[in-house]
């Protein structure tokens, strides 16, 4: 054997077992993709997934998949009225409706709800929309006070500011029916916000989701207040013998 | 066949593969609605009309939340308010901008009732709506 043809016996070689490592890798990298797409429910597709690329493998019982009770994940974001499930496409207004791609393509981005950052949006002007329904130019009334609410355990504090909320909102929509206006007065969990009250009334419905933990969850601890936390709950208690250092 | 041409087709192959993955990796799904549209069903279905698909997302680019929420008196609720063509056609709730001087009229009917037939009222992609259900309890 001459040695170029030794050459090209050893690429084509080397590209057969290249192509192969590329599709095994081209699934394992979606599957990474997948993790990073926003939504945070991606990981249980590319497994899902899997099972159909395997197919002539047995597949596992239907009982034991994954994770039975989690959703299927809601697919990439912005699909048009026409395909997203909800609109029924034989309707012929659905065919006129705007896409939402066309209407967040110079908007500041996030990586949940909309995937579009509605308060910096409006902060930069990248969108005007009216305070008031007769007067264009009627400006927000605003307040700017911050709250802060400490919280259990070593979660970060809760950072509750009224400028950007008041930006949107009426103090009406909140006081005093959902919080009361007074330190103390009201009883916040995220057990509550996630069925819907107090701050879940908008977060986790139009507002941005309540998986955005530290979008709300923003002043850390204090070393000292960590310690302290860290010294209560040290293991084992006290009286149970020489602690270890 | 040299081995840079070769090495090129490799890297081409691989991109070309890549890419092909990413594409069939869009998941199914029968939701793609997106996050904060409203369905309103409160009287659609029983009148032979599909239900009302309201996305928030496209009004809130126009009006604040107090538009709607304070002035016009909309509660934070889906399904909360008592929404009928009546009420719409008299200048309240969707009639205050829908009546063909600041959005379309009400005789766009196709533009509003827009939604499949028998869907739930619900906000989609709201927390309360992804909590786990038993099957049973599960809308549709």
């Amino acid at each position: 054997m001459k040695k170029s043809d030794r050459l090209t016996l050893f690429c084509v070689v080397a590209l057969l077992v290249g192509t192969a490592a590329l599709a095994m890798a081209g699934m394992a990298v979606t599957g990474l993709a997948g993790t990073k797409k926003p939504g945070g429910q991606a990981p249980v597709v590319s497994i899902a997934q899997a099972d159909t690329v395997n197919s002539p493998k047995k597949k596992p019982s239907a009982a034991n998949t994954f994770n039975r009770l989690m959703k299927k994940p809601a697919s990439a974001p912005h699909a048009s009225p026409v395909d997203d499930g909800i609109h029924d496409p034989e309707n012929s207004g659905t065919h006129l409706l705007q896409w939402p791609t066309e209407a967040f393509q110079n908007l500041p981005g996030t990586n949940d709800g909309n995937r579009v950052d509605w308060v910096t949006a409006l902060k930069e002007g990248a969108i005007a929309p009216r305070y008031e329904l007769e007067d264009p130019d009627a400006e927000a009334f605003t307040m700017d006070l911050v709250i802060v609410r400490e919280v259990k355990g070593s979660m970060p504090d809760v950072v509750y500011p009224h400028q950007e909320h008041t930006e949107w909102l009426d103090c009406t929509n909140c006081h005093d029916e959902i919080f009361v206006p007074a330190k103390g007065e009201n009883q916040i969990s995220m057990a509550a916000i996630l069925l819907g009250q107090k701050c879940g009334v908008c977060h986790g419905k139009v507002a941005f989701p309540v998986t955005d933990c530290r979008r709300c969850h923003s002043k850390p601890k204090s070393v000292e207040q960590l310690r302290a936390l860290a010294k209560r709950s040290a293991w084992p208690a006290k009286d149970s013998g020489p602690k270890k250092q | 066949m040299p081995l840079k041409p070769m090495l090129a087709a490799g890297v081409g192959l691989l991109v070309a593969g890549l890419i092909a993955f990413a594409l069939v990796n869009v998941p199914p799904g029968d939701a793609q609605a997106e996050y904060g549209d409203v369905v309103i069903n409160n009287y659609s279905d029983d009148a032979g009309m599909r239900p009302v698909v309201f996305p928030h997302w496209f009004h809130r680019i126009r009006f604040r939340c107090n538009v709607c929420h304070a002035e016009l008196g909309f509660e934070f609720k889906a399904g909360g308010n008592d929404i009928n063509m009546l009420k719409i056609f008299d200048g309240e709730f969707c009639g205050a901008c829908h009546n063909s001087e600041i959005a379309w009229g009400v005789e766009n009917c196709v533009l509003c009732h827009t939604g499949m037939p028998g869907m739930r009222t619900r906000v989609h992609h709201s927390t309360s709506d992804r909590l786990v259900a038993p099957p049973s309890a599960k809308g549709q």
